[in-house]
Order: C-alpha cells, then structure tokens, then sequence
C-alpha cells in the first residue's frame, strides 16, 4: 500500500453534463442484448394504447349511432349494439393481454439488464489496475453496485414504458381529438402548455431543494458513520453531548431542505391534476357552445368523446413530468455506472507466456501437460520463432524510479538482484517503501524509469497474468473469501486436490486449527474470515500461498499485532514455505533479517544500505542504529 | 412498536393529522366534479341552458380551486410531518445510542447502526409520506366515488361494488404473493453486494492469484441466481395493471350494455352515464393506489423493526444514584471478579481475578491474544460491568462513581483507536476541551508527537481526515495517547497502544510517562516484552486467569509463560526493530 499521502484527493461527485447522451448510451445498452424483447415491447405497448383509444372512442359510438337513435325508434334493435359491443370487447382483450405481456417482457429485459450490468461492471472492475482502488474509496465504488444499479432498475422497468406509452397515448389521443374537432383541441392544447409551465416551474423549484437535500444527507450520513465508528471513543471521553449537539445541526438542516423539497414535489399532482380539470370545464363551455349552435359539425357524442380524450391527453403528460425526476436521478447514476465502465483497464502489452516445460534431448520444449517444470515461452515479433527459457526466479532491478504520480517519485534509482532461492530482506521505517518494492515485481503499478528483469526478460514483456502467476504473495492484511476453509486454500490452485490442499495446509502449519475447526476444511468462512482470529487467518494465507507453489514469494511479514505464541507457528509456516524459492520478504523478525543473503535497508524511498547481517553491522551505519535500537535514543 | 414511533411523531402532530383532512377535501372535490360535468351535459347541453353550463362550470372551477388547495396543503403538511418524523427518528436513536455501553454498541455493531440511522429511517420516511397523503385518501376516494355512483343509479353501481371487491381480493392475494419472494431475494441481494464488497477490498489478493476470472464466474453464478428470484418475484407484482385494466373494461362493458337499456327505458340520462364511467376510473384507481401503498408499507415494517431495536434497547450501565464525584487517588483493587460479555452466562472471560495496584505505579501486562487483556483494563473505567466481585478505584467501587467523572480520571487509549475529522487541535481537545495550545502542545511532546507535528506545513492545525487516514499507524497512536494525556488522568491505560510506534520511540514515550506524571497510575499492555520489562509490576494473563504478578526479575525466575515469551523475543524470534538482549 502506498504510504500516507500519496493518494490523490478525492474529488467531490460532478454533475451530468450530458443526460440525453447518457440515456441514450444506456438505450444502446439495453438494446445489445434485448433487440427483439424490446421491438416487441414496442408493438405490445401500441396494441395496448390502440385499444385503450379504440375503447374510448366507443363511448362516442355508443351515445351518437346507438343510444340517440335508440331513444328516436320505439322498439329498437340492439343486436347491432351487442356486436359493436362484442367488437370494443375484442379491442380490450387485446389492451389486456398485450399490456401483461410487455409486463411480463419488460421484467426480463430489465432485470437482465440488470444482470448484465451487474457482470460487465464487475468483470470490468477485476480488470482495473490497483491504483483505481487506491484513488477510489470502496464505499464509492460499492454504491455503483448497491445504490445506482437500485435507480436504474425503477428508470427502466417503470420510467420507460410509461414514457413510450405515455408518447403513445399523446399522439393517438392528439389525432383523434383533431379529428373530433379543431378548435377544441386547440383549447386543449393551450391548457396542457400551461401545465407544462407549471410543471417546469415546480420541478425546478423542487429541483434546487432536492439538491440541498442531498448535500444535507451526505453531511448527515458522514457525520453518522464516523460517529458510529468512533462510538466507544465517545464514550470513553464522554463527549456525548458534544456530538448530539453537532448532530443536531446537521439534522435541523436536513430536514429543513427535506421539508422544503418534498413540499414542492408534491405541490406538483394536485396542480397538474386541477389544471386538468380547469381544462375540462373550458372544454365542456366551449364545447357546449358549439354543439349547442352546431358549429363546426360537434355532436353531443362527440363532445362526450372529446371530453373523455381531453383527460387522456393530460394523464400522460402528467405522468411523464412526475418522472422528470426520476429519471434525471437514474441518469446520474447511469453516469457513475459507465464512468466505471469506461475506466482504463490494466494495460497488458506482454506476449512472453508461461508453459509447463519438459525436457526433449537436452533442450528446453512445451509440454501439454504438467511437468512441474516451468518455462517462458518467448516468441520472438520480428520472425515469429519461439524461445524458451526455464523459470527460476532470478529477479534484478536496474536503477528503478516509481512514483504513484509522475509529478512525485517516491522511490530512487532502485538496484538489487536476487538470485534462484535466494532470500532478500527489507528493512525500514514505516513509509520508507518497502511494500511500494514488492508491488512492483508483480506489476501492480508501472514504474517510470529503470528495468526490472525477471529469469533476464524484462516484466514489461510478460503477460501480467503469467508474471503473477509465478509469484506468491502473503499480505500483511490477510483478506479471505466467503467459502469455506479448503475453498479458500484452493484460491491458489483451482484444481487442486483435497491432498494437495491438506498438503499445503501442513506446510503451512494450518493443518492443526484447521483439524480443530466445528466441520475441520468443510468450515464455511465468512465476513472476511471474522470467525477466525488473526493469526489462524494468516496461516490460511500462506497455506493459499503454498499451494500455488511459486518459484518466487513475496512477504510481508506481519507486526506484532498477534502474540508470540500463536506468532511462532505463523513463522514457522513461513519459513517452510521460503524454502528453497526466491523470497522477497518485508521483515520485521530478527531471524528473518539475519538468515537472509541480502538486507536492503530503505530509507525515504531509496536503498541507503545493503549487504548481510554481518557486514552491515561491521558498517556500524542505520542498520547497526535499528539493530541496537540506539538510533534516537543515543 | 408503534407507541415507539408515536411518540416521534408527536411533534408533528397536527401537521399529521391535517394531512389526511385536507386529502379528503381533495377526494371530496374530485368527485364532485364528475357529478358536476353531469349536470352540464344533462341539463345544460341537452337543454340548450347556456346559462346552466357558465353556473355549474363556475361552481366546477370553484371546486377544482378547493381541491387545489387542499391538495397543495395535504402536500405540504404531508412533507413537513415525514421529515420532521424522520428528523426525530434520527435524533432519538442518535441521542439515545449515545447512552449505550460498549455492550450495547457491540450488540449492534457499528455498521449496523449506520444503516439505521441512514436507510431505514429514510425508508420510514417515504412509507409515513405516502401513508399520511394515500391512507385516507383512496378509501375515501372508494367511498365517495361508491356514493355517488348509487346516487346516479343504484343498480349499475352495484356493478362497481362487486368489480371493487373481486379486484381488491384479488391485490391483496398477489401482494402478499410477492413479498413472499421479495423477503426471499433481498437477503440473497445482500449476500451478493457483500461479495462483491469483498472483491473491491481483496483486489490485491485477486489480481496477485490471477483470479480475476475465477471471481467474474462465481459473481455471475450469483448474479443470475438473483435475476431468476427476481423475475419470479416481480412477475407477482406486473399482473396489478393489466388485471385493473381488465375490471375496468369490463366495467365499462357491462355499463354501455345495460346503461344503453335503461336510456332507452327511460331510468338514465346520457349525462349520467358518463359520470359513472368516471366513477368506474376513480374506483379502479385508487384500488391500485392501495395495493401500493400496502407494498410499501410491508416493505418498511422492516425498517421500523430495525429502528424500534434500537430505540427500545435500554442501556446496560446507569449513574448510580448519588454518584461519588471524586476519586481520591489513582489505586486500583481488584477483589474476586468474574467477567463474561454475556449476562448471565457463567462462561466467564475472567476469572477470579484479585490485584492489588498502587497509586502511581507502573503496571505491565502482557499475554496472548484471547488472555482477556482489553477486558481487564476494560473494567477500570467501568466500559463494563463485572458479574461478579468489585472492581474498586481509589478505594470506591466503580459503580458508585458518576460515569462521566470515573472516565475522566480514568483515561483509556483504545487498541482499535480513531481520530475524528479536524484539525490535529480539535482532535486533542477531545480530552479536554478548554485546553490552551499550550496544554496541547506539552501532552503532544510527552507523548513524541510534537516533532512530526511540527514537521507538517499546518502544524497543529493540520487537517485530520475522516478516520485519520492521512497520518500513519504509529503517528496516530502517538496523537491518542496525546489525547488521552490531556485529561489529565489518575489512571492510564494504554491497550496496545504503541505497536506502531518504534522502540526507541517507544522508550522515549514511557520515560516522559516517568519523569512528568510521577503520580499517574499507569496500566501498559503490549505484546514486545521490552515495552513492559522496565515497570514497576508486570501481569502475565493466560485463558482469562493471573498466571503471574511481579517484577521482571521475579517472573523471570518464576513463570514459565513470561520466561518462554521473553527468550523467544530477545533470542533472535522477536522483532527486528527491538534491541536485541542486554
């Protein structure tokens, strides 16, 4: 982990700059995988809104070619009505069963979009490089995956259809009612734009509140969680009230602005829906007045008609502006979810593989099986002929310099090299980069200056996955699965078998607690491995790391946060597995330091003393200092 | 539960009472007015009475302002009384969390309490929003509507009753059908944002297996299995409309065809018959707002569940009743206590621990992890409360200190310890908030902080960032017990605290600890036997039990765990930054 301080700050969330775009990007999306669902949700939502205007325009049918001439004739046939009936009844069955099946359709293509976006992000999330997860906090990426995912899935499933349908319905509705009658339709018209108005005003009133909201929400939830991490120093230092008080602020203005936005928003129905109605009324006085002087050819039934379609007009309209909201909400999180689609992935320009290799008359080929031996396979660009050169473990860094950013090296002019089953040891204060080293090896990050060989091929030339494949790594902070203890083993071997991970538990000296664990290796592990203490956790690491079987490790030893009891196994287990292998180890034990072939002592970023344990002495320089722990007290 | 959240919202009171009323009002003018559009077809259009439709559009212009108001008032209040519910929810919990022992918060854990205080109460408040604004409204707007139906023509209206009725079994079963499934996907969608969770911190580990595909399979597996859940689940809640859409065509069907008879019968009018299909609309609707509203309300009964825990948890250590205010001296006894963090339970994580401690003394302690080293000291300033036996400072049982005293003159630096965000000044003032930057300086300098302080470019005024992750391990230590100096305790206790700090530094630290507080009782627990070799006394803990008591000559001569402990630190197995032997 990079030290204190070289984490870029963490900006604070931007605006959407370009909803249309986004929304239409997250189209595309849905579309990749759900073209035919959505063409026929398409058509299912137009036969719906067909038969739901066709059903409407009966009621005009019914007063003006059955009902008026009924009460005209005096025995009246109604076996014409009964068919017309029967008719409009078709039309409804047909709304009914095409709105459930774009239901039906429209759960699938979202929760499969869902899904997919779900798979694509993670999948793409594992490809990032670590310095993503450096510069990210895991709260902000976990949020994509939690909280945006949550405001897409009520964008599409909801927001979506009913803006299709709502279109729909507006243009089906708009034409029938010219056909009814022009001037009605304008006063119609004229209504809605003053909704409209009203709308947009309300929306932005709401809009400005709802974002104070969120900003009051954030200071609150921050508030909260630090408070509620830090709840037993609280208490030991009594500073309760002090919190309450600063608590209280917060959450006066929290609810002020949640008052004032909600109040707005929901100024919004009630106004839209009089105005509706305010609509209405113009429309039946006008209308009256032109059915009654018969201007414009306006029949009663028409009218009845009309007025029915003048509150279908304004349903939709409405509706659609009370998801402007919503949507504009899903569209910033849809610009998170794609900023996290579109974030760089590890760059991989290496072509030297890892083969399991075999020995054919004294030379070195590719075998197809295991052999327990390995080779690079070096494929050469300018005329495509393979080399191939055993895996042993010789690592050398040639005058390495590494910032995290350019602007702020923090590593200097790096030279070391380590021969096969050799043991390098750094030493150092905490800072001095000793951890920033070992993540190099492994490609973590990319250095800026210098070369770093591996068996004499630069690492830039090996495909990353192979680099780490032919390296352990036993972390300080052991992170664990959620599986049970030989599923976790297993981490470093997919398919190893059950002897081989019993095996590599001895090695490592887990096999005793593992034996002692309520299902011994079927034990499900969960929690980060909560329900083990920190040493057994540990053990488990480096039974993971042992099973993998590298030729070189990495260490890191851990401090003294667990006793020397339980200590002495975990290092036992460590020295079992550093046997024989290239072993770069970050040490904090004195037996670790004085059995290696190298020490490296690290001092802000640069090798200031190196040599073994009795040279270093003999120099009497920082290492002598650490070593006698005279170095300030003196 | 429900008195628990009434009485938060009493405040609010009438702000929740009036909501209701004023969405009756609206219900009221909505459903006037259809009856109203039927006067204008039947005696004003149909009579050619254009002096009818200007009056009965005047007085339909006057309702729908009526029902403006009342809904744009039912809004309002509706709003003020959900925030201000959840204002208070928030402060209650926050207020009385603050009153919890350690044991309380353990039995929550902290992150268990965030979401509380964060999502739930959110939840909350959506649910109380719509049950003030909707709870009223759509039954009224049933009734109503119902009524004025049977006003119009009893006989077809009776065909509303019967359709309103079919439909609302109808919800209920397909509701109550779905939060079945969605009770079963929402743990399985928690179990797969926390792997998802552990993927994000263990990046390291993944990337340094080559595991990445391995993990994008495992995800997926789960991925899908929530996406079937989910369509099982969500294909319950789809039928809701088409199945309204259904009643309500049928409606309109049955009421064409006999509504056509009875015109021609003579026993409706034209405009009648359109006024019931409105009605049939309102009906229909408002059922549908219900079987929301019910859906939402199943899904916040959780919330609810989870907030009243917390409110109705009663906090397990209280002020005696007339509390000693003063402890006379910084001596620490110890007479036969049994500990166990579970009450009742006789598996005691301490037993039967007698100590004798002087005032002003040093007192080492040392033991492996699960010796209950943290629940000894833990017990001094009464984090916890024995089950058995007394624990007496300065010569008074704990219990009988007033809380807030007993922790000031007792002052504990935690193993797993936290700085807040703010400046380096406001974190020490944490101990004591009048101090000068004098005070606060001269605590930082007992505690080695002063120099990398002042090395910052802000100095003491350097910016801390939430959980102090701006500043390394060992500096953070050295800026808590910095903090706890500035108490200026009788007693200190300091669990684990200079792990991150090197030795030498560490020696420097318990030297001050020497020279300037002479007269603090001084409690150290560590794992390098160097930190704790030079104390007065040390404990050695093994499985809950003192194993030893002495000096370190003594338990060098005498206890076996202390002796195995001190040769395998000191004969090449300790640390490497520690001075090797004498």
């Amino acid at each position: 982990m990079p030290g204190p301080g070289s984490r870029p700050p963490r900006g604070s969330k931007p605006q959407v700059q370009n909803p249309g775009k986004l929304l239409a990007r997250l189209m595309a999306y849905v579309f990749r995988d759900y073209k035919i669902h959505c063409i026929i949700v398409f058509i299912l939502i137009c036969c719906s809104v067909l038969a739901n205007v066709q059903g409407t325009l009966f009621t005009k049918n019914l007063i003006d070619d059955y009902i008026t001439p009924f009460l005209l004739t005096d025995n009246p046939d109604f076996g014409p009505l009964a068919r017309a009936i029967g008719r409009v009844a078709c039309f409804y069955a047909l709304g009914v069963v095409s709105s459930y099946m774009y239901n039906r359709i429209m759960v699938q293509v979202t929760q499969g979009t869902l899904k997919n976006l779900r798979d694509d992000l993670f999948s793409h999330m594992e490809t990032l490089p670590i310095k993503y997860f450096d510069t990210h906090a895991h709260g902000d990426i976990m949020s994509v995956y939690t909280n945006d995912i949550d405001t897409l899935r009520q964008m599409i499933s909801q927001s979506i259809p009913q803006v299709i349908n709502a279109a729909f319905t507006v243009i089906s509705v708009f034409i029938s009612m010219l056909i009814l009658s022009v001037p009605l339709t304008i006063v119609t018209l004229i209504m809605v734009g003053v909704m409209l108005f009203c709308t947009a005003k309300a929306t932005g009133l709401s809009g400005k509140y709802f974002r104070d909201q969120q900003t009051n929400l954030g200071k609150v939830n921050g508030y909260i969680e630090e408070m509620m991490k830090g709840q037993k120093v609280v208490k030991v230092f009594c500073h309760e009230e002090e919190s309450i008080k600063e608590f209280t602020e917060l959450n006066d203005a929290l609810c002020l602005s949640a008052d004032r936005a909600n109040t707005y928003s929901s100024f919004l129905g009630p106004i839209n829906a009089q105005l509706g109605n305010v609509s209405y009324v113009i429309c039946a006085i006008v209308g009256g007045i032109l059915a009654l002087n018969g201007i414009g050819g306006l029949t009663l039934g028409g009218l009845a008609s009309f007025l029915t379609f003048n509150k279908s007009f304004s349903m939709p309209i409405n509706q659609v502006s009370q998801q402007f909201n919503a949507i504009i909400m899903a569209m910033a999180g849809a610009d998170r979810i794609f900023r996290l689609m579109d974030e760089n992935p590890e760059t991989d320009d290496g072509y030297v593989t890892l083969v399991h290799a075999k020995e054919v008359n004294g030379k070195l080929t590719e075998s197809d099986t295991r052999t327990g031996r390995w080779a690079w396979k070096h494929t050469h660009q300018a005329d495509g002929s393979v080399d191939y050169k055993e895996l042993k473990g010789d690592v050398v860094f040639d005058g390495v310099d590494f910032g995290y950013t350019d602007e702020k090296i923090v590593l200097h002019d790096i030279k070391l090299y380590a021969t096969p089953g050799q043991k390098i040891a750094f030493v150092g204060s905490t800072g001095a980069g000793k951890t920033t080293i070992t993540n190099l090896i492994n490609r973590f990050y990319d250095i800026q200056d210098g070369k770093i060989r591996y068996d004499g091929i630069n690492v830039n030339k090996i495909k990353k996955a192979d680099l780490r494949r032919s390296l352990g790594i036993v972390l300080q902070d052991t992170h664990l699965f959620t599986g049970t203890v030989k599923e976790n083993i297993r981490f470093g071997k997919l398919d190893a078998t059950d002897e081989e991970v019993v095996a590599a538990a001895k090695l490592a000296n887990a096999d005793g607690f593992i034996r002692r664990l309520p299902q011994g290796y079927d034990t499900m592990l969960t929690g980060d491995g909560a329900n083990l203490s920190q040493g057994q956790r540990q053990l488990l690491a480096i039974a993971r790391a042992a099973i993998a079987d590298p030729p070189v490790l990495i260490l890191d030893e851990a401090t003294s946060s667990i006793d020397t009891r339980t200590e002495r196994i975990v290092q036992e287990g460590m020295d079992h597995l550093m046997a024989g292998r290239t072993t770069f180890v970050i040490a904090h034990r004195l037996s670790t330091v004085k059995n290696s072939d190298c020490i490296m002592v690290l001092e802000q970023g640069r090798i200031i003393e190196r040599g073994t344990h009795d040279q270093l002495i003999e120099e009497k320089g920082r290492y002598y200092q650490l070593y006698t722990g005279n170095a300030i007290a003196s | 539960m429900i008195r628990t959240i009434a009485k938060q919202v009493k405040e609010y009171r009438n702000a929740s009472l009036v909501t209701p009323l004023f969405m009756l009002l609206e219900v009221i003018m909505e459903t006037m007015i259809p009856f109203l559009m039927a006067s204008i077809i039947d005696d004003g259009v149909n009579a050619g009475d254009i002096n009818h439709i200007y009056k009965i559009g005047g007085l339909m212009l006057v309702c729908a302002l009526i029902g403006l108001c009342g809904g744009m008032l039912g809004g309002r209040f509706g709003a003020k009384a959900s925030a201000g519910l959840a204002k208070n929810l928030r402060a209650a919990m926050f207020e009385h969390i603050q009153t919890f022992s350690f044991a309380n918060i353990d039995k929550f854990s902290s992150a268990g309490l965030v979401t509380r205080l964060t999502t739930d109460v959110t939840n909350i408040q959506n649910a109380y929003q719509m049950i003030l604004k909707m709870l009223m409204r759509a039954p009224a707007s049933i009734i109503c509507a119902l009524v004025m139906a049977f006003m119009i023509n009893a006989k077809l209206a009776s065909i509303y009753l019967v359709a309103a009725l079919l439909l609302g079994v109808a919800l209920v079963f397909l509701v109550t059908h779905a939060t079945k499934y969605f009770q079963q996907v929402f743990p399985k969608y928690d179990d797969l944002n926390a792997s998802i969770e552990e993927n994000v911190s263990a990046i390291r580990v993944v990337k340094a297996y080559v595991r990445e595909d391995h993990e994008t399979k495992k995800l997926n597996r789960a991925s899908e299995n929530i996406y079937k859940l989910f369509v099982k689940a969500e294909h319950n809640v789809i039928i809701n409309g088409p199945l309204m859409q259904f009643t309500v065509y049928c409606c309109i069907i049955l009421i064409s065809w006999i509504g056509a008879k009875m015109i021609v019968s003579d026993s409706l009018t034209t405009g009648e018959l359109m006024s019931l299909l409105t009605y049939c609309m309102n009906i229909l609707s408002s059922l549908m707002m219900l079987s929301m509203i019910f859906v939402m309300v199943s899904m916040s009964v959780a919330s609810v569940q989870r907030v009243c825990e917390v409110l109705d948890e009663t906090p397990d250590l209280t002020d005696p009743d007339r509390p000693i205010m003063e402890v006379p001296d910084g001596s620490i006894r110890f007479e036969n206590v049994d500990f166990s963090y579970h009450k009742g339970s006789k598996e005691y994580v301490l037993t039967n621990i007698n100590l004798d401690i002087h005032s002003g003394e040093t007192i080492g302690i040392i033991g492996g992890t699960g010796s209950a080293k943290t629940s000894l000291v833990n017990l001094i300033s009464r984090l916890y409360d024995v089950s058995d036996g007394s624990v007496k400072v300065g010569g008074n049982d704990v219990r009988k200190y007033d809380m807030e005293m007993l922790r000031n003159q007792v002052a504990v630096v935690l193993q797993n310890n936290v700085l807040f965000s703010g400046t380096i000044y406001d974190n020490l003032r944490w101990g004591n908030k009048d101090a000068t930057d004098e005070e606060c300086q001269e605590a930082c300098r007992l505690a080695c902080a002063d120099d990398f302080i002042r090395a910052f470019p802000d100095g003491y005024n350097t910016y801390i960032e939430q959980g102090g992750t701006n500043v390394s391990g060992g500096q953070k230590q050295r800026l808590c017990i910095a903090r706890a100096l500035l108490k200026n305790p009788k007693i200190l206790i300091l669990d684990d605290s200079t792990s991150a700090v090197d030795t030498a530094t560490d020696a420097r630290i318990r030297r001050a600890f020497r020279e300037d507080i002479p007269n603090t009782t001084k409690l150290i627990i560590a794992q390098r036997i160097s930190s704790v070799q030079d104390a007065d006394r040390i404990i050695v803990m093994e499985e809950g039990r003192i194993n030893g008591f002495g000096t370190h000559e003594e338990l060098l001569a005498s206890n076996e765990i202390y002796r195995e402990v001190y040769e395998s630190q000191t004969s090449g197995g300790g640390d490497f930054d520690e001075k090797a032997g004498e």
